[in-house]
């Protein structure tokens, strides 16, 4: 890379052997500022930070914090860490808060999970644990099974009043504070959105999540890579594959291994079926919202007829579990291909219907049309991806931007919005299952025999009947198991196309079977933040459009 | 001896009508399942008699065993009348309607409609209206904040689409020049082209859309939207006083289909060879079908639409309609 970043600090930084580049603390933001600004790293993807109190190779320092960033095109993605050392018994470090706004609630975050001050952050409170919690759940000396029971709920008058300040409410007597959510009807999942109204208009609204937290995190940092699995079904279980594939696809990057091309095609076909579920789950609940009942019937009758065949392909409706470290836990049974068509033929007819009731309906276009809008810039920097920020116009898709499985070779196109309102962001979903469609149909064209696993005895099974008839079997599914995959030293990201969009997984390996930290970016999380923005100035029915037409997902949103 | 009659038949009549309505109100809720249901590919009720018909009783039965839930902080008088409000006064506006033409029982001429006033169709109007009180007041009592914005959206939808609904009614009342329903229907009653739709097509529109409004139904089901404000102003009932609200909705649907029928689907007249009665159900079967069709089709506004919908495109509407058929009759 040639760019004005590597020019102007040219001595500041050094590259590890992670290919992260490590920089001072003081010129962090000067950095990131340029990056931004000079090089057109526009796209702040996740803040995390690493806690090396156990870590068996010394290091400058006990925590560092990590930034990923990717370019104006999104092909480049630059990772930059910085140690950061204790100071008065603090740990602090400049806040980026003002150059992203999806920085806001990622440092959030960091301070939350790990105690690192941000300073100079607008408003430094937990956002995933409870505001009553004691300690920092994701550091090393924090015990996995040290519960807390907390009691209060808070009122987010903190964060209310500063807003109504902004808006010029000096008192608020004339205006009714409503709570929609966590327990709502249309909340979709636990979440909560604190609202201040005037009549029926929205003067202000701040949001709460972390209802459905779980550490994930922290969980993942107990147990095995292969026992992992079955939690990422958890994150966003409207597309469970999705989540099996980004975490698998992760940790064979770090492993450097390639899974075998029938496996890729069968992870591409399954994938694209996953992501129409999760749309058809969106477009559904959405029109629902609106009193579009109907639909929901339309849109919901084709997923059924998708979860059959995935209990039939995976043994799990909603929580498959499907694939492995190394490739995909069975191959297609016989008669696959036509319950596929079938599948497929339902999901057109559903579409189609669907699509006849709303799409020329007067009050489908004056409810979702102009509400809820945030344009490419603000989307951007917000850090939205997949759906929601290709309404906005950004023909931003992992699949086409840096391909994995042959998604290069597809013919498919990118659906992408003009306003990025409540109807793109519907009919951005709509026409990907289109596209999905297309993939599917031109993947089960080509799909290669082969094997489904690859063929390395430290990272896949032996065959059941090696386990049950030699010592050899026996003894190697025994170490996999009870050792896990041994995954090289090292710190690693990457992320797939999931289906609300980016679904990156970042994993620091220290060389044994379990991750030493494991953080997810949650495509979720960036576009919750950016929730009470778009409601301001809209009324309370339009809040709901625009928190499902968002598609947030709690389990992965929560953690 | 005479007064005594009237009053032993009127009494028998206001029993019957109220029996045979809150019957078919019951009713209507199981019609409702079953045509969604099949509009939307499913079967709905099945598991309780043949085709689910029983379920009607297992959800009575439910509704009056349920615990009657009395908020703590609510004002507990008003709380507990207000769902009285809605049936009695959508009972009450069913007194000036001529559910079917006279019939003679036993040589007596019984003409089925509880008191022929003079003013029917003030009367139902009016007290039709009082019935806002019951969401109304539910609302305002309950001290919750999903019921008092139901309450409001309540007051401002009811009371803006009344003014369109009476003043749609107008014109058809003005070249009728009388306001009993039972001259109204007599009006009409030169067979298939002197039903009023053909002379007033835009003023049945306007008391439909009306009516579809007063009645809370799709497109504008605003008062109760599960998804925006959880159940509008009967958040916090339960069991029976809460199934009193929606007898009532349910009797003003049936209202509503009767009104639209007598004034201006030519009533109980007979039509070819099927007589009166036959064929004013089909006519308010019909509209309760439409109410229902609607539903599974459409998605529903935003309470600044429907505002907007009624002030500033249906009452100009209607004004220019009265000022036409005004310039006609001259």
């Amino acid at each position: 890379m040639d760019s004005h970043f590597e020019k102007k600090f040219k001595d500041l930084y050094k590259i590890d052997e992670n290919g992260i580049y490590i920089l001072e603390q003081t010129f962090l933001k000067a950095a990131i500022k340029c990056l931004k600004e000079e090089d057109n790293f526009h796209f702040l993807a996740d803040i995390t930070a690493i806690d090396y109190y156990k870590y068996n190779k010394p290091m400058p320092s006990r925590f560092a914090v990590v930034y990923l960033l990717r370019d104006t095109e999104f092909k480049n993605l630059i990772k930059l860490k910085v140690f950061v050392e204790e100071e008065d018994g603090d740990l602090h470090v400049e806040s980026i808060s003002d150059l992203f706004f999806s920085a806001n609630w990622a440092e959030r975050e960091v301070w939350d999970q790990y105690g690192i001050k941000f300073l100079n952050h607008p408003n430094l409170k937990r956002v995933l644990n409870h505001k009553e919690f004691d300690g920092h759940p994701l550091r090393k000396d924090y015990p996995i099974t040290k519960g807390q029971l907390c009691t209060k709920t808070d009122d987010l008058m903190d964060e209310m009043i500063p807003r109504l300040e902004q808006k010029g409410y000096k008192s608020h007597d004339d205006l009714m504070f409503l709570n929609l959510g966590p327990a709502h009807p249309a909340s979709h999942g636990t979440i909560r959105t604190f609202v201040a109204l005037d009549g029926e208009n929205i003067i202000s609204a701040v949001s709460e999540i972390g209802y459905l937290h779980r550490g994930f995190e922290k969980s993942c940092e107990n147990h095995t890579y292969n026992q992992i699995i079955p939690y990422t079904d958890r994150l966003n279980y409207c597309s469970a594959i999705l989540n099996n594939t980004a975490f698998a696809h992760t940790v064979e990057g770090m492993l450097n291994v390639t899974v075998p091309e029938r496996a890729q095609f069968i992870r591409v076909i399954i994938g694209e079926l996953s992501r129409i579920i999760d749309h058809l789950v969106c477009l559904a609940a959405g029109l629902v919202d609106m009193g579009a009942l109907t639909n929901y019937w339309y849109l919901y009758n084709p997923r059924e007829a998708v979860y059959d065949l995935l209990s039939k392909l995976t043994g799990a409706r909603l929580t498959n579990s499907y694939m492995r470290i190394g490739g995909v836990a069975h191959d297609f049974y016989d008669g696959f291909e036509n319950d596929l068509q079938d599948c497929i033929k339902s999901i057109e007819k559903g579409m189609g219907d669907a699509l006849s009731l709303v799409e020329h309906n007067r009050i489908f276009h004056d409810r979702t049309q102009n509400i809820g809008v945030i344009n490419a810039q603000d989307a951007i920097n917000k850090g939205f991806t997949g759906p929601n920020l290709r309404a906005s116009g950004v023909a931003y898709d992992l699949r086409k931007t840096n391909p994995y499985y042959f998604y290069e070779s597809f013919d498919f196109d990118i659906a992408v919005g003009s306003v990025g309102d409540v109807y793109d962001r519907l009919m951005v979903r709509f026409e990907e299952i289109r596209q999905s469609i297309r993939i599917i149909k031109q993947a089960m064209k080509v799909l290669p025999g082969g094997e489904i696993v690859v063929n390395d005895r430290a990272i896949s099974f032996p065959k059941k009947e090696d386990v049950y008839n030699n010592i050899e079997g026996l003894m190697n599914q025994f170490k996999l198991v009870y050792e896990g995959v041994k995954v090289p030293k090292g710190e690693f990201y990457r992320a797939i196309e999931a289906g609300n969009g980016e679904l990156g997984f970042f994993i620091v390996s220290d060389g044994s079977g379990t991750p030493y930290k494991l953080k997810v970016r949650p495509p979720c999380f960036p576009a919750m933040s950016a929730l009470p923005d778009l409601l301001e100035g809209g009324m309370v029915a339009d809040s709901v459009l625009s928190l499902g037409s968002l598609n947030i997902v709690a389990g992965e949103l929560d953690r | 001896m005479n007064e005594i009659a009237i009053i032993i038949e009127t009494v028998i009549k206001a029993v019957v009508v109220l029996a045979v309505v809150a019957g078919m109100a019951a009713f209507a809720t199981f019609i409702e399942r079953k045509v969604l249901a099949y509009m939307q590919r499913r079967l709905g009720p099945m598991n309780v008699g043949p085709h689910g018909i029983l379920q009607l009783a297992a959800d009575g039965i439910k509704l009056f065993t349920k615990e009657d839930i009395i908020p703590q902080n609510a004002v507990k008088p008003i709380f507990k009348i207000a769902p009285v409000i809605a049936p009695a006064t959508a009972f009450t506006a069913m007194a000036a309607i001529p559910f079917f033409p006279e019939f003679t029982v036993f040589g007596y001429t019984v003409t089925p409609i509880i008191s022929d006033i003079n003013v029917g169709v003030l009367f139902i109007m009016g007290v039709a209206s009082v019935g806002m009180y019951a969401p109304l007041l539910a609302g305002m009592s309950s001290t919750n904040k999903w019921a008092l914005l139901g309450a409001a959206r309540t007051v401002i939808a009811l009371l803006s689409f009344e003014v369109v609904s009476g003043l749609a009614l107008l014109a058809p009342l003005m070249l009728i020049g009388s306001l009993s329903l039972i001259d109204i229907n007599d009006f009409q009653n030169g067979g298939f082209s002197s039903w009023l739709v053909w002379q007033q097509p835009l003023a049945f529109l306007l008391f439909a859309i009306a009516g579809f409004a007063e009645t809370n139904r799709t497109p504008f089901d605003l008062i109760e939207y599960e998804a925006e404000i959880v159940s509008g102003y009967a958040t916090d009932y339960s069991g029976m006083r809460w199934g009193l609200f929606f007898i009532g909705e349910y009797a003003n649907m049936i209202t509503v289909a009767f009104l639209v029928s007598i004034i201006f689907l030519g009533g109980y007249n007979p039509f070819w060879i099927i007589p009166g009665a036959i064929m004013i159900l089909i006519k308010i079967s019909a509209f309760i079908f439409l109410f229902l069709w609607v539903r599974a089709a459409w998605p529903h506004v935003r309470p600044d639409q429907m505002m907007w919908l009624c002030w500033k495109v249906l009452m100009p509407l209607a004004l220019v309609n009265i000022l036409i058929t005004g310039i006609v009759l001259i």
